[in-house]
């Protein structure tokens, strides 16, 4: 046991002071949060105020006006389009909104402009353009747009799951699918990812040679056990670096950079909100004080209802579960080869039930309650993805034991595998090794 | 004298191979022991076996009387044949690595590493990466690997291949050094000078069988043909009358017409005493050796007659 501890810490080490795992460790995290950050912060980071100068031959806007917002300013000159043309680039508008006489004809309003506007620019003007046409329609056709409005009503729809026991489990299903999914993943990376390592670590012995030495000291099986268990520790070192880096670094990137985008952006998405439901004469006090957070607060809401506890202590059961099992077997693909190319024809068979898994995971996130579903998470090869996908779904208890027991016993049974196929392998050189010949080598005696 | 190792009746086949046939073997206690033979012979089986790295299929091992268990690998160190080393790591890193791994404390064990790489002169290349050394500097490494941890039984498999002759020689009078103070040896090699040089006592393994066993001395006496090389100024013609029926002369060589080497063979239970008083009275020798076979020769006759078939060379004039 205690040669065991001194392999993992030699495995921990040589792999944890490596240049290659710092970069990779704090680079992952930047990278993600940078991503992050430049997707949610230059489509808003225009500033710049639109000042719009709206040329209506219809009349419709002129007279009812399109609502200002923080960034986009409209005027009405009243003046052709010619002469707003010739005007413009001695003017500071940023654009000219060029409305068309025949609205039933011509629904292809131009914005001239002097640089490309924004995507929210953009969007704002389109979408207050379709409200006003479509009050103008309801109003030309004796609607009252006010009615409509009022009695078109999101419908927020709210699946229960009912059990014998009369429990009622609220289940969001778009949140479930996208967290579940999300958890299958990672799973489904690092097991790749770890695996791969724990098989080139097998390897190093054959290849520098010193095979002989190291199991005149210590028994094969030890020596295996030392890796896995030590690569699985660097995997976990670097599991949390990336998890606490990356909080970090989103979180304080929010909070400087994105703060005020964000409130921006959620206060644009509301007033959108109540400007439609309100129409034209939408009340600008409100405007100005959403106080309809039903969303978010449901997104909150979803989150806890997803019982996070089990969640948390099951994605640690099947990551160490699964990489147990998996890494196992790639610790005998790497004990059988003298190359690193030679591992190709053993790779495919052990990748196969995982990249199924991944597969399975897909389909199952819209729908967790297939019979492949409870048998992909059942199976331990493909349990720890599939059983971590279905579980915001919410699990019946005896399932997640039956399918955690299966996963036990799963890598216990590839550990014993891959130790008689090691202890043999890892001596054997220069041998091109066949399937028929692994088989052998499970029948060797100790 | 007390064997520190005993092997009894130990066989060993590899999926239809045999490697090991009931071989059986005593290593004296504070002996040097050769372990020789052919390539393929099953030296290296038997090397793994007491090293506990496979196991027998029949019979067993005894080490300081008592049965293999785990924890003897600490009173064994091994230099194999195939060595190497984690290329990547660097040098006093590993050693202590691979001594803890022999069970000896990391305190312990950078104090012997400090006496050895001062002995050696390798302190610079402490913090060195194992790339970074040439072969020979590899091979030192390694050979302290092995001896760090003071095992009472050493075994070195081809120990001087990848050495200069002046770091073999080193190596050697360490091995001698090791001998004096009482460390069991077990030599395998294809140089059977060395063998001559250092070995007490000898096993020669050929096909999976033991087919020589005993003291070195004791061996070349027992390949002893009885033949002498005597030098004398005379008369070629005249010696070999005087050889009679007593001795045959198999061969001469002749530094001119009164200078001759001849190399005979006692026949009929003479004694030297007898040669030398038959050619006497017409020779003048000046010099008079016996031809003991040198391992060699033994080594090579022994195979030989096991495998016929075999075509090697018996050299002419070694002693």
């Amino acid at each position: 046991m205690n040669k065991i501890k001194i392999i993992i810490w030699r495995e921990y080490i040589t792999r944890v002071r490596n240049k290659t795992f710092i970069i990779m460790s704090i680079l992952g995290p930047l990278l993600v949060t940078a991503f992050i950050v430049l997707m949610v912060w230059l489509p808003n980071s225009d500033k710049t105020e639109q000042k719009i100068m709206i040329v209506d031959e219809s009349q419709a806007i002129n007279i009812s006006k399109l609502p200002d917002n923080e960034l986009v300013k409209f005027t009405y000159p009243g003046i052709p389009l010619d002469e707003a043309k010739a005007l413009f680039h001695k003017t500071d508008y940023t654009a000219i909104l060029y409305i068309s006489r025949d609205l039933e004809k011509d629904i292809h309003p131009i914005l001239y402009c002097k640089k490309t506007p924004s995507f929210s620019t953009e969007n704002y003007i389109k979408t207050q353009l379709e409200k006003k046409f479509f009050e103008w329609n309801l109003s030309a056709n004796n609607i009252n747009p006010q009615l409509l409005k009022s009695a078109r009503k999101k419908v927020d729809l709210i699946a229960t799951k009912l059990d014998e026991k009369g429990k009622e489990i609220e289940t969001r299903n778009e949140n479930a699918a996208i967290f579940g999914f999300a958890c299958g993943l990672m799973i489904f990376f690092f097991v790749m990812m770890y695996g791969m390592q724990v098989m080139r670590s097998v390897m190093e012995e054959k290849t520098n040679r010193i095979i002989e030495v190291i199991v005149s000291s210590v028994k094969p099986f030890e020596l295996m056990l030392g890796k896995i268990i030590g690569v699985a520790m660097v995997g976990i070192t670097q599991f949390l670096i990336w998890v606490v880096l990356s909080s970090t670094l989103t979180t304080a990137a929010s909070g400087i950079l994105l703060a005020g985008v964000v409130k921006d952006v959620n206060m644009m998405q509301e007033q959108n909100e109540i400007v439609y439901k309100q129409g034209s004469n939408a009340n600008f006090e409100e405007i100005k004080n959403p106080q309809n957070k039903l969303e978010a607060i449901t997104v909150v809401k979803d989150f806890f209802s997803l019982n996070v506890t089990e969640i948390i202590v099951c994605f640690f059961i099947y990551f160490l579960g699964g990489y147990l099992l998996y890494s196992a077997l790639f610790a005998a693909i790497g004990s059988a080869v003298d190359a690193e190319a030679d591992t190709q024809q053993f790779m495919l068979p052990v990748m196969l039930p995982l990249m199924s898994g991944y597969m399975m995971a897909i389909g199952i996130a819209q729908d967790p309650e297939t019979s492949v579903a409870f048998w992909g998470s059942i199976i331990p090869f493909t349990s720890p993805i599939v059983m971590m996908v279905r579980l915001p779904f919410g699990v019946p208890a005896w399932q997640i034991w039956v399918s955690v027991t299966l996963l036990i016993m799963g890598f216990i049974f590839t550990t014993w595998l891959a130790g008689r196929i090691y202890r043999t392998g890892i001596l054997m050189y220069g041998k091109k090794i066949t399937w028929k010949e692994l088989g052998k080598w499970l029948s060797y005696k100790n | 004298m007390k064997s520190i190792l005993s092997v009894e009746q130990v066989s060993k086949n590899y999926s239809g191979h045999v490697a090991l046939s009931d071989v059986s073997l005593e290593i004296p206690e504070g002996s040097v022991f050769g372990l020789l033979g052919p390539n393929g012979a099953g030296k290296t089986s038997l090397i793994r076996i007491i090293n506990q790295i496979t196991a027998p299929d029949s019979g067993n091992v005894y080490l300081k009387g008592e049965k293999l268990i785990p924890q003897h690998s600490e009173l064994i160190g091994y230099l194999p044949e195939e060595r190497g080393l984690y290329r990547k790591m660097k040098v006093g890193e590993q050693c202590i690595y691979l001594a803890q791994l022999k069970g000896i404390s990391k305190k312990d064990a950078v104090s012997k590493l400090n006496y050895w790489f001062e002995k050696f002169e390798m302190k610079s290349w402490w913090n060195k990466k194992v790339e970074e050394l040439s072969k020979g500097m590899q091979q030192k490494v390694q050979f302290i690997v092995t001896v760090l941890h003071e095992p009472q039984l050493l075994i070195l498999d081809e120990p001087f291949s990848g050495f200069d002759p002046i770091n073999a020689n080193q190596i050697k009078n360490e091995i001698l050094d090791l001998k004096n103070k009482g460390t069991t040896i077990i030599f395998s090699t294809h140089n059977m000078g060395s063998v001559e040089e250092l070995c007490d006592n000898i096993a020669l393994i050929n096909k999976s069988k033991k087919i020589l066993d005993g003291s070195v001395k004791e061996i070349r006496k027992q390949f002893k043909t009885n033949v002498f090389t005597i030098g004398f100024h005379g008369n070629m013609l005249a010696f070999t009358n005087a050889l009679w029926t007593g001795a045959e002369l198999l061969d001469h060589k002749s530094e001119d017409n009164n200078t001759h080497i001849a190399k005979v063979k006692l026949l009929n239970n003479n004694k030297a005493n007898n040669l030398l008083s038959a050619v006497m009275p017409v020779a003048e020798v000046f010099s008079f050796n016996e031809i003991i076979p040198s391992m060699n020769d033994i080594f090579i006759q022994s195979v030989q007659s096991e495998n016929p078939s075999i075509i090697g060379t018996q050299s002419m004039f070694t002693e």
